[in-house]
């Protein structure tokens, strides 16, 4: 059988990755890609540790809330990059530096 | 070594290259469409997880939802756009990505370190788990418990979960409205 280790090395390989993501793009859609990666490595270890709780079920159950959140999160963050892209015609997080002009 | 086993190594394998060539891609539409890839694979490790359910909704949602709603967040918004996005010069190993590969190391081994320390299959709540049949098996039906957990015990994140996305519908719709009008 699969030991929890495994899942573990899996997911924070998958974590070190969204994160180099998020810090080194320099364009909006991909770091939202990273974050979801990172999003991804949570939900795997809620999972694997889930598999020990049979009767309440929490980890699944919590895996399951967090891909809805990421769906809502994602949908705001769309928006808000083509709001962006519209105002200041790029979505280089760097070029970004004024609240209302 | 069994069959499962050979599953999960396959399918990490391709989970992490997959996230790897996408952290790594010049080529924005590129690297969403490897992204995919890294979803599918994420939802057969759940799957070897014992949680159908949740690769089936990982599936259905990431893949039918997220995804599809990046693609056409980023098709539809004019040509000038694609032009913006791809028009970027970047090389894998420069010396200005050096920190964050950097960062991005050191946390792994942290991580790594603190797994092995950690020892995940020997901690006490999962052996109790083990020795009082609490542990999910290959062949049971776990989609009736989830229901009846969702409706009892979870109640109250799940009421609070359907007004977040409501309040989330309502952003969005409210964020990407055309300007000018109100």
């Amino acid at each position: 059988m699969i030991m929890l280790t495994d899942f573990m090395v899996v997911s924070a390989a998958l974590f070190c990755i969204g994160l180099y993501m998020v810090v080194t793009k320099r364009n909006a859609i991909q770091i939202l890609i990273g974050i979801e990666l990172i999003l991804n490595a949570a939900i795997l270890n809620l999972v694997a540790f889930g598999k020990y709780d049979k009767v309440n079920n929490s980890g699944q159950l919590f895996a399951l809330f967090a891909i809805v959140l990421a769906a809502a999160t994602t949908a705001i963050a769309l928006a808000i990059i083509l709001n962006v892209y519209r105002r200041y015609k790029t979505i280089d997080p760097n070029d970004i530096n004024k609240l209302r002009d | 070594m069994s069959l499962v086993r050979v599953l999960f190594y396959f399918l990490s394998f391709i989970a992490i290259t997959s996230a790897l060539y996408a952290a790594s891609s010049k080529n924005l539409v590129r690297s969403i469409f490897v992204f995919f890839v890294t979803l599918f694979a994420l939802a057969g490790l759940y799957v070897l997880a014992l949680a159908d359910f949740v690769a089936v909704t990982q599936v259905v949602i990431y893949v039918g939802g997220i995804l599809v709603l990046i693609l056409f967040a980023f098709m539809l918004s004019g040509k000038e756009t694609l032009n913006v996005l791809q028009s970027q010069e970047e090389k894998l190993f420069s010396l200005k990505k050096l920190p964050a590969l950097l960062l991005a190391g050191l946390f792994f081994i942290v991580l790594i370190n603190v797994i092995f320390k950690a020892d995940a299959d020997n901690l006490q709540w999962v052996k109790d788990a083990v020795s009082f049949k609490n542990e999910i098996t290959p062949n049971a039906v776990m989609i009736d418990n989830i229901g009846i957990n969702l409706m009892t015990r979870y109640l109250l994140p799940f009421e609070a979960i359907s007004i977040l996305l409501l309040m989330a519908l309502v952003g969005a719709a409210h964020l990407s409205r055309k300007e000018g009008k109100a």
